[in-house]
């Protein structure tokens, strides 16, 4: 079997081998979690608003299947036609036949990070359809051939230097220039002319609303609005769990989103589509990819409450100093770890395991998801079914033995410490003991608090 | 009120000084302490790494040990916090039950049980940073937290700011973590001593002489970088400085 939760340590180890560059992502990440504090913080109500957005979560998820149908009903009478994927390739074929349908070659994409979790990119680029990803970050890691790092920063771990060099390279823009201004422009004019020759737009959806069939994206750079307006055919992929009960609850979700992401007040762009214009077609695509199953294990269910702001990646002390990469997922951070395992248990048992289960990312969840809680749950899920290393098991059998006989671990405690004194090189070994490799071992008293204490005891009774 | 002294594994094998300044302090105040010899760990090691399960035979002895105590008292917020969520006992559900509802980190135990005001022994004159522990922080409440929009508060610090002659140094991230947690500190070795590394700069940037906090686990993790960088700053468990 697979070392696995060597695959995210290794990882973030490689990472942390250019600790310039780490540092620069953990401040990064780390000023926009302070932009997070400020806008919070501005909000006096801001916890009764994360009350409320969790209770209204949690009653949607209850009747999820209600919510669901009632969607369709509506969206179908405003004329959107509406699809049900259970997975990912279905999803992908759906997307796929209706591209077929139009006999349509050149997409424009806004940022989705649940086609990410499709993978769609690859499944229609295999088909010889052009597909551009319309977000700058999104555009950018394009690219690159990349996938994202981060959900709603997809190219948070790339520098201006970065930049500047692949768009010399790809859009023709001047060496060396690093300009933001100027680089931004060079993409806005490569894109316009994407727009223009798009066939089909794929967007997201932040929000579905039962009540009235319609739904809600967000962007702050109004490439969603640009591609779903311009082209004939706008076809909007959701996950299962993005509905919500009624248009009055958006109002929560919107003041939160954003602070929570970015600490904006507001997305710049909220568009709400209810019904395909004139001479449009709408499609919307309902997605499960496991959410069902999720949704029926009441340890895990809460997660899908989640709103994909990326708040816990940003505050989350992991995240900041490994890269998203790491997380070898479409959706990185705390998050991503209580998510990908129920997708791949095998593939990403080491992902739960990617956290000191500070409690941070619960904190700022707008929605009151216990992340670091469902991440130790998952712990134990993963322990059962036999996903974690064999060595590691061991080691923790190893471990009750001693605890569990008092007699042994007082043996086992003198004689430690003293093989540790005897032998302090032995005990500061990196090859023996990874803890030594960038620490040092604390230095081991001759005596244990509790042979102290019998000797104490001794001296005063007699 | 019979209180049990709860020093986990790790202090008592490597820090036995914070277990007798945790004992000395609390006689102090005119608590009757008991330490039941036969304890060992609190099961955290094992319940982290995905085996709860097997924590049960650390569990039977902990309660074992502690079914005479009407309240336990341990100088380590990790581990009360493990025994608060995670005591678990098929055959004593009750008592296991008690005791998670009355396990106590020493500094709550001082603010909120005992109600201490004043120190009047306790003398620190040293540049002291305050590590705050997430799993006393964020698991027991132990202070406000800087994510969360609600009145600030921490009773640790309440406690070393009855100590005559320290003072306490601000940080830039007065509640980040330091890296240790649990078996972290070995399957992820790089990024857990890099956030080690980090922690420990804050506090050297603003002048710390000592660093201190209510978690041995966490200041065993700042002190191995501190010696690994030869640095002059010292290590001490806030029932050392309050004990002083
Ligand atoms: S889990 Fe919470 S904080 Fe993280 S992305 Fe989802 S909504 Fe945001």
């Amino acid at each position: 079997m697979e070392t696995a939760s060597l695959k995210h340590a290794e990882a973030a180890e490689a990472f942390l081998r250019d600790e310039e560059n780490a540092d620069w992502h953990n401040e990064t990440l780390w000023f926009v979690r302070s932009k997070r504090d400020r806008a919070a913080h501005s909000l006096p109500e801001w916890e009764q608003l994360r009350e409320q957005a969790s209770q209204i979560k949690t009653h949607t998820l209850s009747r999820l299947d209600d919510y669901l149908i009632q969607l369709e009903e509506n969206a179908k009478k405003n004329g959107i036609t509406v699809h049900w994927a259970a997975n990912g390739d279905e999803h992908n074929r759906i997307v796929h036949s209706i591209l077929q349908q139009h006999n349509a070659s050149k997409i424009v994409k806004s940022k989705s990070m649940l086609t990410e979790e499709c993978h769609l990119n690859p499944y229609l680029i295999e088909r010889g359809i052009e597909v551009i990803d319309t977000d700058l970050g999104e555009r950018i890691i394009q690219l690159r051939n990349e996938p994202p790092s981060h959900i709603v920063m997809p190219a948070i771990h790339l520098k201006k230097k970065h930049i500047g060099d692949l768009f010399h390279q790809h859009l023709g823009t001047e060496a060396g220039a690093e300009d933001p201004q100027y680089l931004t422009e060079a993409a806005r004019i490569h894109l316009r002319q994407k727009f223009l020759m798009a066939d089909v737009a794929i967007t997201g959806v932040n929000f579905a609303i039962a009540e009235t069939g319609g739904f809600v994206v967000c962007t702050n750079e109004g490439n969603a609005d640009l591609g779903a307006h311009l082209a004939k055919v706008h076809i909007a992929c959701m996950g299962i769990e993005k509905v919500i009960p009624k248009a009055e609850h958006l109002g929560v979700f919107l003041r939160l989103l954003t602070r929570s992401a970015t600490g904006q007040p507001i997305t710049t762009f909220s568009s709400h589509f209810r019904k395909p214009g004139p001479g449009q077609e709408m499609h919307l695509v309902l997605v499960d990819n496991g959410r069902t199953r999720q949704l029926a294990s009441p340890d895990f269910r809460n997660s899908l409450k989640c709103i994909r702001c990326g708040a816990c990646m940003n505050t989350c002390p992991v995240y900041r100093r490994s890269g998203g990469h790491s997380y070898h997922t479409a959706v990185a951070g705390p998050i991503g770890s209580i998510l990908a395992p129920n997708i791949d248990m095998k593939e990403y048992a080491d992902l739960p395991f990617a956290s000191t289960l500070c409690g941070s990312c619960s904190n700022v969840c707008p929605v009151k998801i216990d992340i670091h809680q469902q991440l130790y749950k998952w712990r134990q899920v993963l322990g059962e079914a036999g996903a974690v290393e064999s060595s590691k098991k061991m080691g923790m059998s190893g471990m009750d033995v001693l605890f569990s006989h008092p007699w042994l671990y007082r043996f086992a405690g003198r004689a430690g410490r003293w093989l540790m004194q005897k032998f302090p090189s032995l005990a500061n070994k990196p090859s023996l003991n990874p803890w030594a490799i960038h620490r040092d071992m604390p230095k081991p008293p001759a005596q244990s608090f509790r042979d102290w204490y019998a000797e104490q005891n001794k001296k005063t009774n007699g | 009120m019979n209180v049990g002294l709860f020093i986990p594994c790790y202090v008592d094998q490597f820090y036995p000084q914070v277990g007798i300044a945790t004992l000395r302090l609390l006689e102090s105040l005119g608590v009757t302490v008991t330490f039941p010899m036969e304890q060992t760990c609190c099961g955290q090691p094992m319940a982290n790494s995905g085996f709860q399960r097997l924590s049960a035979g650390c569990d039977k002895n902990f309660i074992q040990n502690f079914a005479n105590c009407d309240v336990v008292v341990g100088p380590s917020g990790s581990c009360v916090l493990h025994l608060k969520d995670h005591l678990h006992s098929d055959e004593r559900p009750d008592e296991a039950a008690r005791l998670r509802a009355n396990v106590y980190e020493l500094c709550e135990f001082l603010t909120d049980v005992l109600k201490v005001e004043s120190l009047p022994n306790a003398r620190f004159p040293h540049r002291v940073g305050l590590h705050t522990s997430c799993h006393g922080q964020r698991g027991l409440g132990l202070s406000s937290m800087s994510e969360l929009v609600a009145p600030t508060f921490s009773k640790p610090e309440q406690l070393l700011r009855m100590v005559d002659g320290l003072e306490l140094i601000e940080l830039t991230h007065p509640d980040e973590c330091c890296g240790f947690g649990g078996t972290f500190c070995v399957f992820e070795e790089a990024l857990s001593s890099k956030m080690g590394k980090d922690r420990v700069a804050d506090h050297l940037r603003h002048g710390a002489e000592v660093i201190t906090g209510g978690d041995m686990s966490c200041l065993m993790q700042l002190e191995g970088v501190l010696r690994r960088q030869n640095s002059s700053v010292k290590i001490k468990h806030i029932a050392e400085i309050l004990a002083s």
